[in-house]
């Protein structure tokens, strides 16, 4: 009895595929990456993502606030990619890294998580689309906003022939104090 | 996500089930114009109480059902937003122009 052979495996790695030189030097990255995760655009991985995040950053130690705004801020530029930079096709390439930051502020040390989102679309500065005016009642245009103001730091950049977007989040004291017991002072 | 309608005195509550995302938000925008407009429903309730997530699509569901109510003159109302539909609707500064409630029963006695 013949096994019905099985659909081949997509590409591993669908934008190294395409793009081999600028995958060499991200590659390198993500060795000192804490997750990173290649997707194709399909809406329905959105949920995915999410699913990834959310746990990540409480282990980071984010207050429930912090991991909410981070969660909706790579929700939306994922979703963005699909809408704007692929069109809506289903089946294109999206990485997506996330990082550990440090920086001092006031004398002491503040954590952060910084993530890089790269698609082979055409260049597109999410950065510079208008948001629409906040006081007109319509449908859509919020996007790019609630990136914004969810996120510390949203940066766009062409990478060869790929589009990168940055975004960082540091933590803040919640209500209560610090958000870790290792930064709580003494 | 699931949707279900069902009525309550003269208004019909939709009742969502899980995430509201990219993926599915032409759901829950039909959903709610087939009530306001098809269906002619003069106080419509949207029960967000199982939805954990909400993202800007969603939110631009939830706008063009406001806006369907309002050019007919019924009412459209939301109730059990958890923290996160809260923030978004904040951040997107629509809080305030929608009527929001903590449960169904102050949300059916409003409409």
């Amino acid at each position: 009895m013949r096994v019905p052979s099985e659909e081949p495996e997509p590409t591993m790695n669908p934008i190294a595929a395409k793009q081999p030189t600028d995958m060499k030097n991200f590659s390198k990255l993500s060795r000192a990456f804490l997750l990173k995760l290649e997707l194709r655009s399909h809406p329905t991985l959105l949920c995915v993502i999410r699913g990834a995040l959310e746990p990540l950053m409480e282990t980071l130690g984010f207050s429930d606030e912090n991991n909410r705004a981070i969660i909706r801020a790579v929700d939306e530029a994922v979703s963005n990619i699909m809408r704007h930079s692929y069109h809506g096709r289903m089946d294109q390439p999206i990485e997506l890294y996330c990082n550990r930051l440090r920086r001092r502020a006031d004398g002491k040390i503040e954590k952060g998580v910084e993530f890089l989102l790269f698609d082979c679309g055409p260049a597109v500065d999410p950065t510079k689309i208008p948001a629409r005016p906040l006081d007109e009642i319509r449908p859509g245009g919020l996007g790019l906003h609630i990136i914004r103001r969810s996120m510390d730091s949203v940066e766009y950049k062409r990478a060869g022939r790929l589009n990168r977007l940055r975004l960082v989040k540091y933590a803040r004291p919640s209500k209560g104090g610090y958000e870790s017991a290792e930064e709580k002072p003494s | 996500m699931k949707i279900s309608a069902r009525r309550v005195e003269k208004a019909t509550i939709l009742d969502v089930t899980g995430n509201i995302d990219m993926s599915n938000s032409p759901e829950v925008r039909k959903a709610l114009l087939r009530e306001i407009r098809e269906k002619g429903v003069t106080r419509v309730i949207l029960n967000l109480t199982a939805v954990g997530y909400i993202d800007s699509s969603g939110v631009a569901s939830l706008v063009e059902g406001l806006k369907a109510s309002r050019d007919l003159g019924s009412r459209f109302v939301l109730f059990g937003l958890n923290d996160s539909a809260r923030e978004v609707l904040k951040i997107s500064r629509l809080l305030k122009l929608f009527e929001v409630y903590d449960d169904e029963t102050q949300a059916i006695q409003a409409a």
